[in-house]
């Protein structure tokens, strides 16, 4: 993420009298206001503002739980949901998020707009830009994609996944989803298995779960992490993921952790040469009864969907007592209220000039 | 033209071919070399023009191995007018063109269009390089004997390797009654699929695919083999591993009949650029990171095969530096580092950038130049890259204590895709004459041309 130097005047010009407004607002939502512009990963975040984040999310989940799902938060606020890959779960979570903060959220996907009909992606982006939006969502199957569309865009850009580089909403989906089980997160341990070279949510995880104090360990075939990376080893500060441990095999990674995250395995892997079948890897490293006995007690199961039961988890633990994967979803939505507003909440616009603001801020 | 007599006096001249380094000065009349005198007050130049070079190093015209040109077919990133006036900006007066151009030159009439047109609207010496194979596909050999007919220099499928080791030993074997070397862009393509950058730590904390620097290395081996088995001549290009070098070594030690190449930017940015932050290693990843100017196959690689290479240079073991100059359009690099066209803008900037080696003390001054003139010059055989008499009149004059910032808006390219842009750079070419004509002149305006210039564009 970046602060918001490039938008001169958005945050001089609103003044104090409009910081105070803000703060009331926020207050009223139980949101704290990090001055951020774009959320594009979570490695420039500290961790009291991830904390910020999630402590804010905790007030969004409360409005989820109410019998009118709806507050004027982001209303008069336009949202664009633009998904470059398909994608059912992240782009309605986002999409539900932002209608419940009475944003009007417009979803564009590759397929429906003039993406496939040629336009570049620097064009696409200027266009959007034109319509005067306050938000972009956007997931898109390179890696970068979402920090070349902020460099083009007076908009926010949230990262809804890039390529195989993050997955920040995901991420912070998970923290929260463990923080409300096991509370704080230091010292905690966390085994991640599955397709940590391709997998933009191990990555992101990786780097968020570290940050908030917790130890991380990775578990996959040896094809299926970097070349630089050995297992059996722990890295060290220079490769990005220091003091990340990748074991020897998955019941070592697994041993006394409090919280299993297993990651989707896809065919392209084993028609790639990754795997000689997805039936071995289902036998080496599949969650299942017998892997997560070797856990500490009540320890949490994890997937960040969609789930292919019976490979990389098998039925019986991934809908059974441990298992939060469906908590997961439903704190998704909470957490990217959250982002959403802490990006593009009245008096915080990144279309608009002070004085606009703040007669919303008042309304 | 013909009657012009020129006198460039007074400068440190750096002719390796006649192992001249002292201040002498060079004459040039009717578009040759007539000599070097030694360099004195008492010298009466009285129909001559002449040239002030004091303070400054007179050195042979650079000849390039390898230039993109993209002319014909895709000229809006590059034309030979615009290309070669790019040329003699960064002082060269020889660029030897690729054949990845549309139409390929894999044949007499494109490469005798090119030479027509480069000859007619260029201002320096373009030669031209063949196809190994009909379309750069790799399938079946171009007419090798028609294209060296035509006046090919080389052969090469510039980014397509020749994936295929039988055809690869075939066209090393055909070339070698023909006595023009195979240039092949050594890569496998299936060890590094979908890669965008040099596998390693950057490109795992981006997310970008990685290609492993092995994938040179491996066809690198191949090749060094097949010229063995050949007995043809080999050259490598841009050559940018650790691993090739051991395999050079090797082959060199064994008498294969080998030379190879490496560029400006292999010389001296590595895969941390890729970071947008000109070399330094953020603490995080920021906007300007994905730096698709950094985009270039070879990939820019590790610390330690840019240090490899640096060493690899000095002592002659690799034998020159090419540009491997690959302009490209805006939309080619506005874009995500995925899409984006490998290849960097490069003749404007080569000589300044390795000259910060010499300013190092990593590289000598002497050994740069030979590796720009008389390295290359050996390698097509031709009366280039030196101030002997008899020689064409080609020159290029250096400052060598200018500082300048790279503006790719001041570049005679028309295309603007260099990572160094904003770097301050030292040493710069501020005269370039090319057959006793000055092609470029900083002290005009630059990016502009004299109308002299302009006139001598027809030779």
């Amino acid at each position: 993420m970046t602060n918001p130097t490039t938008t001169a005047g958005n945050g001089a010009a609103t003044g104090a009298k409009s910081d105070h407004e803000v703060a009331q607002v926020a207050s009223q939502e139980n949101v704290a206001l990090p001055p951020r512009k774009h959320l594009l990963d979570l490695d420039d975040l500290t961790a009291a503002e991830i904390t910020d984040l999630l402590d804010s999310a905790e007030g969004m989940l409360e409005i989820i739980g109410r019998d009118v799902r709806k507050t004027p938060a982001l209303r008069g606020k336009t949202i664009i949901t633009m998904f470059f890959e398909n994608s059912t779960r992240t782009r309605v979570s986002f999409e539900q998020a932002g209608k419940i903060l009475g944003a009007d959220v417009i979803n564009v996907t590759a397929s429906a707009s003039s993406v496939s009909k040629g336009e570049s992606l620097l064009n696409t982006v200027k266009t959007l830009q034109a319509m005067q939006i306050d938000a972009l969502v956007v997931r898109h199957p390179h890696s970068g994609a979402p920090y070349f569309i902020s460099n083009h865009t007076d908009a926010s850009v949230v990262n809804a996944g890039d390529g195989t580089h993050a997955h920040p909403t995901q991420s912070l989906l998970d923290l929260f989803t463990v923080r409300s089980h096991v509370g704080d997160l230091t010292g905690k341990k966390i085994a991640i298995v599955g397709d940590v070279l391709y997998s933009r949510v191990a990555r992101s995880n990786i780097i968020a779960f570290q940050k908030m104090g917790a130890e991380v360990t990775v578990s996959c075939p040896n094809t299926l992490i970097p070349d630089e990376w050995q297992l059996d080893s722990t890295l060290g500060s220079e490769t990005g993921f220091g003091g990340l441990k990748l074991a020897r095999n998955v019941d070592e990674a697994i041993d006394s952790t409090d919280v299993v995250m297993a990651l989707r395995i896809q065919q392209e892997r084993q028609d790639a040469g990754h795997l000689p079948s997805l039936r071995e890897y289902s036998d080496r490293w599949g969650i299942n009864a017998q892997r997560m006995a070797l856990a500490n007690d009540g320890a949490l199961l994890m997937h960040p969907g969609p789930m292919n039961e019976g490979v990389e988890i098998s039925s019986e633990v991934a809908h059974g007592a441990q298992s939060v994967v469906e908590e997961q979803v439903r704190n998704g939505v909470a957490v990217r209220m959250a982002v959403l507003y802490t990006l593009c909440a009245p008096g915080k616009s990144t279309r608009l000039a002070g004085g606009g603001d703040e007669a919303q801020a008042q309304a | 033209m013909a009657a012009r007599k020129l006198a460039i006096i007074g400068g440190r001249v750096i002719d390796p071919v006649q192992g001249i380094d002292r201040v002498v000065d060079v004459l040039i009349s009717n578009g040759k070399i007539t000599g070097v005198a030694s360099s004195s007050s008492d010298n009466a130049y009285d129909d001559y023009e002449v040239i002030d070079a004091s303070g400054k190093i007179v050195s042979p015209g650079f000849v390039d191995l390898h230039t993109h040109l993209r002319d014909p077919g895709q000229e809006w990133k590059e034309t030979i007018v615009s290309g070669t006036r790019a040329a003699a900006h960064g002082g060269f007066t020889t660029v030897c063109a690729m054949p990845n151009t549309d139409p390929v030159q894999d044949s007499a009439a494109v490469v005798e269009d090119v030479m027509r047109r480069a000859a007619a609207d260029g201002v320096v010496r373009v030669l031209p390089i063949g196809a190994i194979s009909v379309g750069q596909h790799g399938k079946q050999l171009a007419p090798m004997g028609e294209l060296a007919e035509a006046g090919v220099i080389g052969f090469s499928d510039d980014g397509n390797p020749v994936a295929d080791a039988n055809l690869m030993r075939q066209a090393l074997k055909y070339s070698v009654e023909l006595g023009l070397p195979i240039i092949n862009h050594a890569e496998d393509k299936k060890i590094g699929a979908g890669g965008v950058m040099s596998a390693g730590l950057v490109a795992t904390r981006l997310g970008l695919a990685g290609v492993p620097a092995e994938a040179e290395t491996a066809m690198v081996a191949r090749d060094l083999h097949l010229a063995d088995l050949t007995k043809a001549r080999l050259h490598i290009p841009h050559i940018s591993t650790i691993g090739s070098l051991v395999a050079l070594r090797s082959a060199k030690e064994c008498g294969v009949n080998v030379t190879a190449e490496v560029t400006p930017h292999h010389l001296t940015l590595n895969d941390e650029w890729v970071f947008g932050l000109k070399g330094e290693i953020p603490a995080q990843v920021g906007s300007e990171a994905y730096d698709t100017n950094t985009k270039v196959n070879p990939p820019l690689r590790s610390r330690a095969d840019v240090e490899a290479v640096i060493e690899a240079l000095s002592e002659g073991l690799i034998d020159i530096i090419a540009t491997d100059h690959a302009p490209h359009a805006a939309t080619d690099k506005v874009c995500t580092y995925d899409e984006a066209a490998h290849g960097i803008n490069v003749l404007e900037t080569a000589f300044a950038s390795v000259f910060g080696l010499v300013d190092a003390s990593k590289i000598s001054i002497e050994r740069l130049i030979e590796s720009l003139t008389a390295g290359p010059a050996a390698i097509l055989g031709r009366d280039l890259g030196s101030l002997k008499k008899g020689f064409s009149g080609d020159v290029a004059i250096i400052d060598p204590g200018s500082k300048w910032v790279v503006d790719p808006n001041e570049f005679a390219s028309k295309s603007v895709n260099t990572p160094l842009r904003g770097v301050e750079l030292t040493g710069r070419v501020v005269t370039t004459i090319y057959q006793g004509e000055t092609v470029f002149d900083l002290r005009g305006a630059i990016g502009t041309f004299s109308e002299g210039v302009k006139a001598g564009a027809g030779q």
